[in-house]
């Protein structure tokens, strides 16, 4: 059924929206329009909610803001288009909204027959473990014999049951339909473990946790089971803004790998490392390459961050969430975060 | 002669009598007027008494009010303290939040408006007039900038001349009449200069203050907004679909039977999803009809068809002779609909069209399906922030304290509407 309404979906799409489209059609509309429309979830802690004075915050949300302060050079430029997960790829396909950035998984049918082009990936999600401290493992392969809470008929299931069957140790699942009433199972000590894509381990660690325990009395075990890379989408049709939102986050995580700071920025100016001086615009050229201002990596560092930064203060240490870096640590510190260079 | 008057003068000793006044002699009466209900009295009391110790200490004596984060809060009992951090946030979403006094004065014109068109010394002319300004003043706050096009302003002089010319015939004295007729003349030849292109497409603009467009909105004055428009103008509109159902013109007939069991046979929500999913797709490349102007459609479109149902239960109840005598007298349909029917059939459904109004107060927080924030849904978003995280009690509770302000003030006010509009007929 849900294949027939995609199918329908993306016949209507293509009836009614295949005008031609030439290259730089989206980008000038957003310059015309003078703000992006930004696609942001409905409300996930730490990749974009609306924060108490109703300005939009997350991972998610700084994607946006970095590529409106790549190309207008003001981050806040952004009108933020909150969408369920049923509406987002409509709106991204109508046009509604420019970019969607709202933990969407990618995978190849997105890619491919929904019409859109991803560019990069700026959480690499997947399943983790959690348990409590007090049991003192360090690992997922010392969970031999672990009681499991695990929701029922998900992949998550069965990729546990994978996992435990390739490491040829045995678990006795708990499996339980409701979420909150996996928590209480969970925190009332009745599995050893509770299975999930990691940000949401961390988002129940961060919120679930009854009272007199607290957020240090569990971890999150360091192995990610499944793939679950999320990042910013496009539609079909510009590959110029494509190229814009895909370097916009490689810009994020090329500042990180060469320390340059929202606090740093400007004196790295005066860097004379020629790679620090060609992201950051002193030698021209790459600004030009995309069709931007020479400075619009110095913007997004200075009004956004880099992407260490931008970790930090939403989903990393530096937020109540507390997810370690893990797989979204840089490819130079034994993480999967890997941005080609800017040349 | 009485029992007691016993032979010599003597009478016969009584039983103090039992004090049926006051507070104890009420209780007595209805409370322990049997050993049974006595003891279902305390064993009541007892169980009361110890849910609301139970409820008062988490609520108010180990509460905390001024924790700055929600880990401070953690342990104790309710955390007031979220509510008081998020309650701007609730209240009025994602608004920029300095300009928050303009959703505060909007919903408060909103109020003004609604409570004085319930006074039904307002219910003539100075309705429209109360709407007229209520509107501007509210969606000026909202948008800050308003636009009147033109043919608005035409189309409403025509309409306006036209029932007036239809429904105060033979009432109106001529100077009346010939008001109407120039502001009909006026609205009819500017739309037909308009449409040919003679009339450029001017609008008034109105623009005090910064423009907030609707995707900003959020909080009470979308559940209000949506609420009080929807209804509004589905009220006219179940109206004209009840009349329809029970017209003689077959083809009429048809579509408005077709029309209400088309939407009463499936849910809100797929009627919300077809509005901001499908209807996209409709439309050329680049179009987008605003996301809150199709949320407001569809509550108009599903209300309108329970409403025509409802006031179709209170047309079938008029007994026949009514129909006859306003014929007799020499009416029009239209004057016969509006003078004679309507506010009959009307009154017979005051109950159930209230119960319908309340209903859909609440599900306008169906919206949130499709990205809108509503009151219930900033309530939401207000759980998500993982500073304040996990204390969902206080929050839901907090939100359906307001809904219960709202829905139950209405409940009172069908009741108050019930005894005057019957004033007449009871007996």
């Amino acid at each position: 059924m849900r294949n027939v309404t995609m199918a329908v979906a993306v016949g209507l799409t293509v009836a009614f929206s295949a005008t031609a489209v030439t290259a730089g059609a989206h980008l000038d509309a957003i310059k015309a329009r003078g703000n992006l429309l930004c696609g942001v979830g409905t409300g996930t802690a730490g990749f974009n909610l609306a924060n108490s004075q109703g300005k939009w915050v997350g991972l998610n949300v700084d994607v946006c803001r970095a590529v409106a302060a790549a190309i207008f050079g003001d981050a806040e430029k952004v009108k933020y288009v909150p969408l369920t997960s049923q509406q987002r790829f409509t709106a991204l396909q109508s046009g509604e909204v420019d970019l969607l950035s709202n933990n969407t998984t990618v995978t190849l049918t997105r890619d491919t027959a929904l019409g859109f082009d991803f560019t990069g990936v700026t959480y690499y999600d997947g399943q983790g473990f959690m348990v409590p401290k007090k049991l003192g493992l360090k690992s997922a392969k010392e969970l031999n014999g672990a009681t499991v809470c695990v929701a029922p008929g998900t992949t998550t299931e069965l990729n546990l049951a994978d996992y435990f069957r390739a490491n040829k140790m045995s678990f006795k699942p708990v499996v339980i339909e409701k979420v909150d009433e996996i928590r209480a199972a969970f925190f009332s000590g009745r599995c050893d473990v509770y299975t999930t894509d990691s940000s949401a381990l961390a988002a129940t660690r961060a919120a679930n946790v009854p009272a007199p325990l607290t957020i240090e009395d569990f971890v999150i075990l360091p192995e990610i089971i499944s793939k679950e890379p999320l990042g910013p989408v496009v539609r079909h049709g510009d590959n110029q803004f494509a190229d814009i939102v895909r370097w916009s986050l490689y810009a994020m995580l090329e500042a990180e790998e060469y320390g340059i700071t929202s606090k740093n920025v400007d004196e790295m100016m005066k860097s004379d490392n020629p790679t620090i001086k060609r992201i950051l615009g002193v030698t021209p050229g790459m600004g030009k390459a995309l069709g931007l201002d020479e400075k619009w990596v110095y913007n997004i560092i200075k009004q956004v961050g880099n992407y260490g930064e931008s970790f930090d203060r939403n989903v990393g240490m530096g937020s109540p969430l507390k997810i370690a870096r893990g797989q979204n640590e840089l490819w130079t510190k034994g993480g999967l975060q890997y941005a080609p260079p800017i040349r | 002669m009485s029992d007691d008057a016993l032979p010599g003068g003597e009478r016969r000793q009584l039983a103090p009598p039992i004090d049926e006044s006051g507070a104890l002699g009420w209780m007595r009466k209805n409370l322990f007027s049997s050993w049974g209900n006595g003891i279902t009295t305390v064993v009541l009391i007892v169980a009361v008494g110890w849910i609301l110790s139970g409820f008062l200490d988490w609520a108010v004596f180990t509460a905390n009010f001024t924790a700055a984060s929600g880990t401070e809060c953690r342990g104790g009992g309710a955390c007031w303290a979220l509510i008081r951090e998020k309650w701007r946030y609730i209240f009025f979403g994602s608004f920029p939040y300095e300009q928050h006094w303009r959703p505060f004065f909007a919903v408060i014109a909103m109020l003004a408006m609604l409570i004085t068109s319930a006074d039904r010394r307002m219910w003539n002319w100075r309705l429209l007039v109360i709407w007229g300004v209520g509107s501007v003043i509210t969606f000026l706050l909202m948008f800050g900038q308003i636009h009147i096009p033109l043919s608005l302003v035409l189309f409403i002089a025509l309409a306006v001349g036209g029932v007036g010319l239809s429904l105060r015939k033979a009432i109106a004295d001529t100077g009346e009449m010939n008001a109407y007729r120039v502001l009909a003349a006026i609205g009819f030849v500017g739309l037909a200069l308009r449409i040919a292109g003679v009339l450029p497409a001017w609008s008034l603009a109105i623009a005090p203050l910064s423009y907030v467009e609707t995707s900003l909105w959020g909080g009470i004055p979308v559940t209000i907004i949506l609420a009080t428009y929807g209804l509004a103008f589905a009220f006219p509109y179940g109206v004209l679909l009840a009349l329809g159902r029970r017209s003689n013109l077959p083809l009429i007939k048809g579509l408005c039977v077709g029309f209400i069991e088309l939407i009463r046979g499936v849910p809100l929500i797929s009627l919300l999803i077809m509005a901001s999913v499908m209807l996209p797709l409709f439309l050329p490349s680049g179009t987008t009809i605003d996301k809150f102007l199709r949320a407001q459609v569809a509550v108009v479109l599903f209300a309108g068809a329970y409403i025509a149902e409802v006031i179709r239960g209170g047309l079938q109840s008029l007994p026949k002779g009514q129909f006859e005598a306003a014929d007799a007298m020499g009416l029009n349909y239209l004057q016969k609909t509006l003078l004679i029917i309507l506010p009959q059939a009307i009154r017979v459904v005051i109950p159930p069209l209230i119960n319908t109004f309340i209903g859909f107060f609440k599900d306008t927080s169906l919206v949130l399906i499709i990205g809108i924030f509503d009151f219930l849904n900033t309530a939401n978003q207000a759980l998500v922030d993982p500073n304040w995280a996990g204390f969902p009690a206080e929050v839901y509770l907090f939100a359906a304290f307001i809904y219960f302000i709202f829905c139950y003030s209405m409940s009172r006010y069908s009741k108050y509407l019930e005894v005057e509009l019957n004033k007449g007929t009871r007996r």
